[in-house]
């Protein structure tokens, strides 16, 4: 059932199962698989019910969906998570410190280890931020780093997601959702649990509050652009599970120097703002007069050091495409250590020797341009026409410092329950990780985007993708 | 607690509020349209006004034709007080205060939207009408025990029973107020057969036939189903009733709060009048005058709690 090109993390080329999905595959056997699909199909009707849908634009009104879940455990082994979580903590801590240094003395850009063009001339980069210290020292107090899998021992990091990743409302309720259909599972096997990650949450952005907070213990918000956007139930689930009030901007408002929050008995002070939106909306007298989205001195009140903003602004820099290729230097420079996880190799097509193997292998790589996002401007080689090659060749030899290029990775397979039973499908893996001054926190699991068309390399759920609960099994 | 959120629960509970009166109406035109069929065109008339939306209706119809009606009620878009739209704007807000909502009260609003969405997506004949207008109600209702059987006793519990009442008086004042002749004594039809029948349907419109009958065993009069309607505490939907649970969640409301609360005081107000006044006085100022009094007030507490509870600066 296997495809030979690609690892499938259940099933071994012989047709036997891989250690951490034995006892998995033991009950699968046992299992009628038309009661399956019977519950994958209840599944559906219940994330419906509990309203876990996410907006999708259209002309005239919002319409609501849901990312389809499938019922197949994704697995990780205890070892195999262990390498993973020093992986991403090293990696956390390195991009920790490489906003405090890009944002202070620059010691990287004086030491020759990134070309200083990347910083200067970068939209994600912001002046405003510039000598700037966040309460406690943390940039960026929540992470979803993006990690694919090649085969047994080989995972890369696809991005570092150190603005406001999304997709953790969807590993608890997979979790719940699959505690609920299969309680047996849970009872044979030894799956690591998610469900503290709400209460690790309020206590790392507790533990993150100015040290000058308002009351007897931090007070927490969650700042959402509104029940039109895409994530929104995400924020008002959070919110609810860690017992902080969902704020809009308009309930905001700056008071003696604080941010405030309108009551039905005046304004209350806030210490901690979890926001989910973006930089260019927290702030219309810093960032973007246009918007009616901000709440206008609110970086005032964070350059004085009076509220905690969580991700800090201007941590996208972290994340930008263009500083990718150098996130190993980046580790190393900081850390004193080799990268554990590994960067997709990448072609810097500013770089003439570069330039050169891009326009020669163009038909087999992966082409993204430096400041685009959501498949923007991007060329997939294998799956592009010799008219699209020839025109993608032209960009590139006119603007090359616009490009980066990147192998086509043989993303790894785990199977999902379909009408004729297991079929492998392609995943990837965004585990949280939570940064206060005192700890790195990372859950043991995360949530995995799988592909649901067979073949397709694509896990977005805005084009076809689904999720699969995550289990980290224990020692 | 947000003033936005105090706003969205408020909201929230006017909007299934008055889904279910609107259904309700719908309940008593059909029943009228089915039984006396001569007053058919009228009594739709009436109940469109009642509805508050005569106007809009007037720019798109114009006759008050059953099944014109029946839609324009229930599902048009282009009425902003149509059930599906009540349910939809209630659904909105419960989506905006989720984290004050038990999950059952949530999941609830979430089913009723689910479900009306699916049976309102097509117009709706005479043949499936009692079935939605049930489904309405009996939704609504899993809404409301929802609410009194798993939410805590606190503000957020407050919210939603002030946007409930004021609502209900709101649309029982309006009830009473269009067909406030056919109660007055001088009434050219008193005794007659069709004065009966437009009784019944004031009482039919806020589910209250049996209980005034229960009460009033054989007698029934103009002025015992004013009496019944507006100032009988017994009677849930009743304008007494209604003041009295209003100022009585308000008055919780002002324990927590520093200074006195001008809403709070109007309520209290309405409610002590009402509970001094009778039904002769009523009449004797005259029916309508104290009707159309009674909606201007309820309008007014509203924009009151509005401004005193910061629902939107």
């Amino acid at each position: 059932m296997t495809d030979s090109k690609f690892f499938d993390e259940m099933m071994n080329p012989g047709g036997d199962a891989r250690p951490p999905y034995s006892n998995y595959a033991d009950w699968f056997s046992g299992e009628d698989p038309k009661s399956l699909l019977k519950k994958s199909a209840e599944a559906e009707a219940f994330f419906r019910r509990i309203g876990i849908t996410f907006n999708v634009y259209g002309q005239s009104e919002a319409d609501e969906r849901l990312i389809p879940f499938d019922i197949v455990p994704r697995i990780i082994s205890a070892s195999e998570w262990r390498q993973l979580e020093r992986g991403i903590e090293q990696r956390v801590r390195a991009i920790n410190a490489f906003l405090a240094d890009i944002y202070h003395r620059q010691e990287i850009l004086k030491a020759g280890r990134i070309p200083p063009e990347i910083i200067s001339g970068n939209e994600a980069y912001l002046p405003q931020m510039v000598g700037v210290t966040p309460p406690g020292g943390v940039y960026t107090h929540i992470v979803g780093t993006d990690l694919v899998r090649t085969g047994e021992n080989e995972f890369y990091v696809l991005e570092d997601n150190a603005r406001t990743p999304s997709g953790v409302s969807y590993m608890l309720e997979n979790r719940e959702t699959m505690l609920s259909m299969f309680p047996e599972l849970f009872t044979q096997m030894k799956v690591r649990p998610v469900s503290s990650y709400p209460a690790e949450l309020r206590r790392s952005l507790s533990e993150s509050a100015p040290p000058n907070f308002s009351g007897s213990k931090p007070t927490l918000a969650v700042l959402t652009p509104g029940i039109h956007n895409s994530a929104y139930f995400e924020h008002s689930f959070l919110a609810d599970q860690m017992g902080a009030e969902l704020v809009e901007a308009s309930d905001l408002r700056i008071v003696d120097g604080r941010v405030n929050m309108r009551t039905i008995r005046g304004y209350k002070p806030i210490d901690v703002i979890y926001r989910r939106v973006d930089d260019a909306y927290l702030d219309p007298l810093t960032f973007n007069p246009e918007s009616m989205l901000g709440v206008p001195g609110i970086m005032d009140v964070y350059r004085a050091g009076n509220i905690t903003i969580a991700n800090a602004p201007g941590t996208g820099i972290a994340d930008d495409k263009a500083l990718y290729s150098y996130m190993p230097d980046i580790v190393e420079f900081y850390t004193g250590e080799k990268a554990i996880l590994q960067n997709v190799p990448t072609w810097r097509c500013s770089e003439p020797d570069s330039l050169a193997y891009v326009l020669d292998h163009l038909a087999e790589l992966v082409v993204k341009e430096v400041h685009g996002s959501g498949g923007y401007g991007m060329l997939v080689g294998p799956a592009a026409s010799k008219k699209e090659l020839a025109e993608f060749e032209a960009k590139l030899r006119a603007k090359p410092k616009n490009y980066i290029a990147q192998p086509t990775l043989a993303l790894s397979t785990v199977p999902i329950m379909t009408k004729a039973g297991l079929a492998p499908r392609h995943v990837d893996l965004r585990p949280f990780v939570l940064v206060s001054p005192k700890k790195i926190h990372i859950t043991a699991g995360g949530l995995t985007r799988v592909a649901l068309k067979e073949g397709s390399l694509v896990v977005n759920s805005s084009q076809g993708g689904g999720t699969k609960d995550t289990w980290v099994l224990g020692d | 607690m947000l003033g936005r959120t105090a706003g969205g629960l408020f909201w929230m509970f006017r909007y299934l509020e008055r889904s279910e009166n609107t259904a309700r109406l719908l309940e008593t035109g059909f029943r009228i349209a089915l039984t006396s069929s001569n007053e058919a065109e009228t009594e739709w008339e009436s109940i469109v006004t009642t509805a508050g939306v005569r106007e809009l209706y007037l720019e798109k119809y114009d006759t008050f034709e059953q099944g014109h009606v029946i839609n324009f009620l229930l599902r048009d878009k282009d009425n902003p007080s149509s059930v599906m739209n009540s349910i939809e704007m209630a659904r909105q807000n419960a989506r905006m205060v989720r984290t004050a909502l038990s999950a059952e009260v949530w999941e609830a609003t979430n089913e009723t939207w689910m479900t009306m969405k699916t049976a309102l997506a097509r117009p709706v004949s005479v043949k499936n009408l009692a079935e939605v207008l049930t489904s309405v109600r009996q939704h609504s209702a899993v809404v409301r025990g929802a609410l009194h059987g798993t939410m805590l006793r606190n503000e957020i519990f407050d919210f939603a029973r002030i946007g409930t009442f004021l609502e209900r008086a709101d649309n029982t004042a309006r009830i009473l107020d269009v067909k406030y002749y056919i109660l007055l004594p001088s009434s050219a039809f008193v005794g007659s057969s069709m004065d009966n029948n437009q009784w019944e349907t004031i009482l039919r419109s806020v589910s209250a036939l049996r209980s005034f009958r229960w009460l009033n065993e054989e007698e029934t009069s103009a002025m015992g189903i004013a009496k019944f309607l507006i100032l009988d505490k017994r009677m849930p939907r009743s304008l007494a009733f209604c003041a009295s649970k209003l100022a009585g969640n308000l008055a919780y409301l002002q324990r927590d709060h520093d200074g006195p609360l001008p809403c709070v005081e109007m309520a209290a107000q309405v409610n002590a009048e009402l509970a001094a006044l009778t039904v002769d006085q009523i009449f004797d100022d005259g029916l309508h005058e104290f009707l159309e009094g009674s909606i201007v007030r309820i309008a007014e507490i509203a924009s009151q709690i509005q401004q005193d509870f910061r629902f939107y600066g």
